[in-house]
């Protein structure tokens, strides 16, 4: 670790040594035996299983559906259609994010009635005793379809060409602009040395965590309670929104996340079919079950990305960017999910990237298309966003023949210039750009790569190797509540936190972050440790249930550290002060002349005069003998509501090699450099930039949803859409520079979705910066060998047609 | 129809519709819920047990076809509570994260390393081929496979019938 600032107010220093360990995870054991229990473990007797029958077609009116045949197989207990299920619901699927006042936004329930709007749109729903069953009867439901006409193209939707819903009268959704002054940005046009104007495809992504999604929902006995366990990233959030779906008050519902197989996003959602369980656990006072199969998650779990970026930067003789101009087309699919909408919005204040750039002008029209709904994946926005900026800044340095390290160098924000006001009317807490990209080009060996790059164009070997850099910085920590209103988002952005110290001197976390993967269990426990000067092994962190921590907003944008973390550290300061006031008391001391370390409060100066934190708890817990006025019980709470984003950031740099004959492309190398503010635990930020970094890499190169012109999703199984194994990436060589975040105590940061954002703009770069010899300036994602082959061959007939 | 087997050292007899697949069976009927289902086209591995000490995905294969074999799962593979070699370095390396893959993984590793037992990092990453993480990137599995061949006591513990 590299420390490029010194860390003021890092609780890593002062405390108890526990934070910044590379500490072993709490959570592995049950995972690695087994012991784990995933949704689709949770036995209960007598539960029904549902499957969820889907409408083949993209775009159609529902003319019959005949269920009788199906109710007549073995082992089924009902079967409903969207129409006898109608009067179940008290609301359509929430969409939480109404971006604009004027925002078209179509009808959606759990089960389409009438028309169907996309491939996989649920039409009805079999319950049977097994699994085996329920599929069975699934397929002998009879559905006659009356085909309507399909728009899959992002653009052709735009044109309002065939309108998908007929009720809305176009297929645009929203327009929303951020657009501070835009006669400065045209001037900036006009008196530019140089200009660049791009066009990108963010194609569309399937999450695909290993777990797909799932549902159970166990009726309680007497009055009306449902305990609902689901795969999913939000159970507070998710709670609140059944209860206005369903018509369940929200104090008869109790959200349960059980051990979750990872959620990139697709599990920050409320999805048909867990109100669905929901209403028939309710209808049959049955438990039902829903579990996801793969095929289904490509069409029934929402898609990533799914945008047309138009980008055009301005810059001066010096390459110093002047102006950035962004038009995108965003694709929202045939309805709006949690927050679809505004996923974009996520991405809008940082197409000028790190970069000092003074005008900026951003438009983004949102349209529908019969595809699956779009909503957050790993990043949501902001990959998109750094693509663009990182792609268009290669372009520029391309048209003025400089290196791309050296055109990032002369457009970054100067470490001195922090808190930095942004153009797009953010304030930038902390970085230091160059810094990053500095490290990142040493560790790599940047200019022996430029030098080996340079042989084998001389040499005309038939597999050349591009590198590509990709300086990325990120908004996380979502979100500060106000900011939120102002973006029309419908709920806040603070976290909760509880922490006890038990009668026996445990100590006892209550988070509202929900995770599914983070190891917040370890982290959590090591921050409360640290301050308390316990080991972390008696500290218990208890998450993911609503009955045990009512109050949260849950995992997503990585939040949970820098919100939900920063939550635990406060509540923690606050038992501390409490137990204070007790030992105070029982030493007959003033507060003012006690110390506290290592578990202990002493008199200074006295250090005989002690007091055990454990044995405070204890006579917390007695209350024999208490100052006058103070309640018995060590506990307090804090709800924390954070007053700014925070804004990690780093430079990735991609080596790969492309064989010219064939158009295959391997990933060499992948050197990156993050900086996430001051780190809990490096072995998790590491893995987090680890998986971080293949993700974007597969954007890059491998992964599509891959629609055909009727709105058939061709990629729709493990065997057509590539997820990337072991064997197509190589290892990483990774380093972290450490600026803290001034906006919270501990000075952390985030990491979760770090090495996605970084990861696509850097290989793609690398791929382009490999074919430069051709003439290519671009090159769509993924960069398939068959799209890289034909680069190659469109630009030689290009050249040979001079 | 009638089926037999030995799972972690215990014998299993039911009673099963001839379609079951392997990792229902194991999953559902014998309630070893350990074992992961990924997908539904046999490609992500999550669901790797050890047939007669042999890798298989239990997708792919009857619990029919089964019968007479020795099987073992995640949950055979640790002894007297302590954690197998390779599970020891997955711990070790943060070789996983969210955990679902984290089974078939494991089985699939310790697969590897009875056949090969000083793999180099690229037969560990061909290897590891057929199952998919979605959470690690893959560096710190390879590193834990590396790390538990070095340590010379994770290839597979159990002894083929």
């Amino acid at each position: 670790m590299t420390a490029v600032e010194a860390a003021p107010g890092s609780a890593g220093a002062a405390g108890g040594g526990v934070i910044g360990q590379r500490m072993r995870r709490r959570e592995d054991p049950a995972l690695l035996t087994g012991e784990a229990r995933y949704i689709a473990d949770l036995a209960v007797p007598g539960a029904l299983h549902a499957a969820v029958v889907r409408s083949p077609m993209a775009h159609a009116r529902i003319t019959s559906i005949d269920v009788e045949a199906a109710r007549s197989m073995p082992g089924v207990v009902a079967v409903f259609t969207g129409e006898d299920l109608q009067a179940e619901w008290a609301g359509p699927l929430p969409c939480g994010w109404p971006v604009t006042p004027d925002m078209k936004a179509p009808a959606h329930l759990p089960l389409a009635v009438g028309t169907v709007n996309y491939a996989g749109d649920g039409v009805a729903v079999v319950l049977a005793r097994s699994e085996y069953e329920a599929t069975d009867a699934a397929e002998a439901v009879v559905v006659d379809y009356d085909p309507l006409p399909v728009v899959v193209d992002i653009e052709d939707a735009a044109s309002d060409r065939v309108v998908i819903h007929e009720d809305l009268g176009t297929n645009k959704s929203y327009t929303w602009e951020l657009s501070p002054d835009r006669e400065a940005v045209d001037r900036a046009f006009s008196e530019a040395a140089h200009t660049v104007s791009c066009r990108y495809v963010q194609q569309r992504l399937i999450p695909s965590p290993m777990e797909p999604r799932g549902v159970l929902v166990v009726p309680q006995p007497f009055g009306g309670h449902f305990t609902v366990y689901s795969a999913t990233q939000i159970p507070h959030i998710l709670k609140v929104m059944l209860a206005l779906t369903s018509g369940v008050p929200e104090t008869n519902l109790r959200v349960v996340a059980p051990a979750v197989g990872g959620g990139f996003g697709c599990k920050l959602n409320v999805y048909a079919e867990e109100v669905l369980a929901l209403a028939l656990a309710r209808k049959l006072r049955q438990p039902v079950r829903w579990v996801e199969k793969r095929t289904e998650h490509s069409s029934a779990t929402i898609q990533g990305r799914g945008q047309v970026q138009h980008i055009e930067l301005a810059a001066d003789a010096d390459g110093r960017v002047t102006a950035v101009r962004v038009r995108l087309l965003a694709d929202m699919g045939a309805y709006l999910q949690l927050v679809t909408p505004g996923v974009p919005l996520l991405g809008a204040f940082l197409y000028t990237g790190v970069y000092d750039v003074p005008a900026y002008d951003f438009s983004c029209t949102a349209v529908f298309t019969n595809k699956t709904p779009t909503d957050a994946y790993r990043g949501a926005g902001r990959p998109e966003a750094t693509y663009a900026i990182e792609r268009t800044m290669d372009a520029l340095a391309a048209e003025m023949g400089v290196d791309p390290a050296e055109i990032r160098r002369r457009n970054f924000i100067a470490p001195d210039k922090f808190p930095y006001n942004s153009v797009a009317g953010l304030v930038y807490d902390s970085g230091n750009y160059e810094g990053a990209l500095d490290r990142c080009l040493d560790m790599a060996g940047y200019q022996e790569l430029r030098a080996e790059q340079e042989r084998r164009r001389q040499s005309g070997d038939t597999r050349q190797i591009g590198l590509g850099l990709s300086s990325y910085f990120e908004m996380c920590g979502l979100a500060p509540s106000r900011v939120l209103a102002s973006l029309n988002y419908t709920a806040g952005g603070w976290e909760a936190a509880t922490v006890r110290i038990l009668p026996t001197g445990k100590v006892q976390v209550v988070t509202g972050t929900s995770p599914h993967g983070q190891g917040h269990e370890t982290s959590w426990s090591m921050i409360v440790a640290d301050r308390l000067g316990v080991s972390p092994d008696d500290v218990d962190v208890l998450h993911s249930d609503t009955a045990v921590a009512p109050y949260g907003l849950d995992t997503y944008g990585s939040r949970s550290l820098a919100v939900g973390g920063t939550a635990v550290y406060l509540a923690t300061e606050r038992v501390i002060d409490k137990a204070k006031k007790i030992a105070a008391h029982q030493l007959e001391a003033a507060e003012d002349d006690l110390e506290f370390a290592g578990s202990q409060f002493s008199v200074k100066g006295s250090p005989d005069r002690a007091m055990p934190l454990a044995a405070v708890a204890f006579e917390a817990f007695t209350a024999h003998n208490l100052p006058d006025g103070l309640e018995p019980n060590l506990e307090a709470s804090s709800h924390f509501d954070p007053t700014n984003f925070t804004f990690p950031f780093g430079t990735h740099l991609a080596v790969v090699e492309v064989d010219t004959e064939t158009g295959g492309v391997r990933l060499l190398r992948y050197a990156a450099v993050d900086d996430c503010g001051n780190q809990i635990n490096p072995l998790i930020v590491e893995g987090q930039v680890h998986g971080g970094i293949v993700q974007g890499a597969a954007q890059a190169l491998w992964e599509e949803a891959v629609y055909d012109h009727e709105g058939n999703l061709v990629s729709a199984s493990l065997m057509d859409y590539l997820v990337p194994s072991a064997a197509e990436v190589p290892s990483f060589e990774t380093d972290t520079t450490v600026t803290p975040s001034p906006s919270n105590p501990m000075g952390v940061k985030g990491v979760g979705e770090a090495g996605t954002i970084g990861a696509a703009p850097a290989v793609i770069n690398a791929v382009v910066d490999a074919l430069k010899p051709y003439g290519v300036t671009n090159i769509e994602m993924p960069a398939t060998p068959q799209r890289i082959w034909q680069t190659i061959k469109e630009a030689e007939q290009m050249e040979s047609g001079k | 129809m009638k089926v037999s087997m030995t799972v972690n050292g215990a014998r299993q007899e039911h009673e099963i519709e001839p379609r079951l697949l392997l990792v229902h069976y194991l999953r559902d009927v014998v309630g070893l819920t350990g074992t992961n289902i990924g997908c539904d086209t046999s490609s992500c591995g999550a669901c790797t047990v050890l047939v007669g000490g042999e890798s298989v995905k239990s997708c792919t294969m009857l619990a029919a076809q089964a019968d007479g074999a020795e099987i073992t799962t995640i949950e055979g593979l640790a002894s007297d509570g302590s954690l197998h070699p390779m599970q020891e370095a997955f711990r070790e390396k943060h070789a996983l994260q969210c955990g679902y893959c984290t089974p078939g993984m494991v089985m699939a590793a310790v697969s590897l390393l009875d056949e090969h037992p000083n793999p180099t990092e690229a037969e560990v990453r061909e290897g590891l081929e057929g199952n998919l993480c979605r959470c690690t990137g893959y560096h710190n599995i390879v590193q834990a496979v590396l790390h538990a061949a070095s340590s010379g006591s994770a290839a597979a513990p159990v002894s083929a019938p």
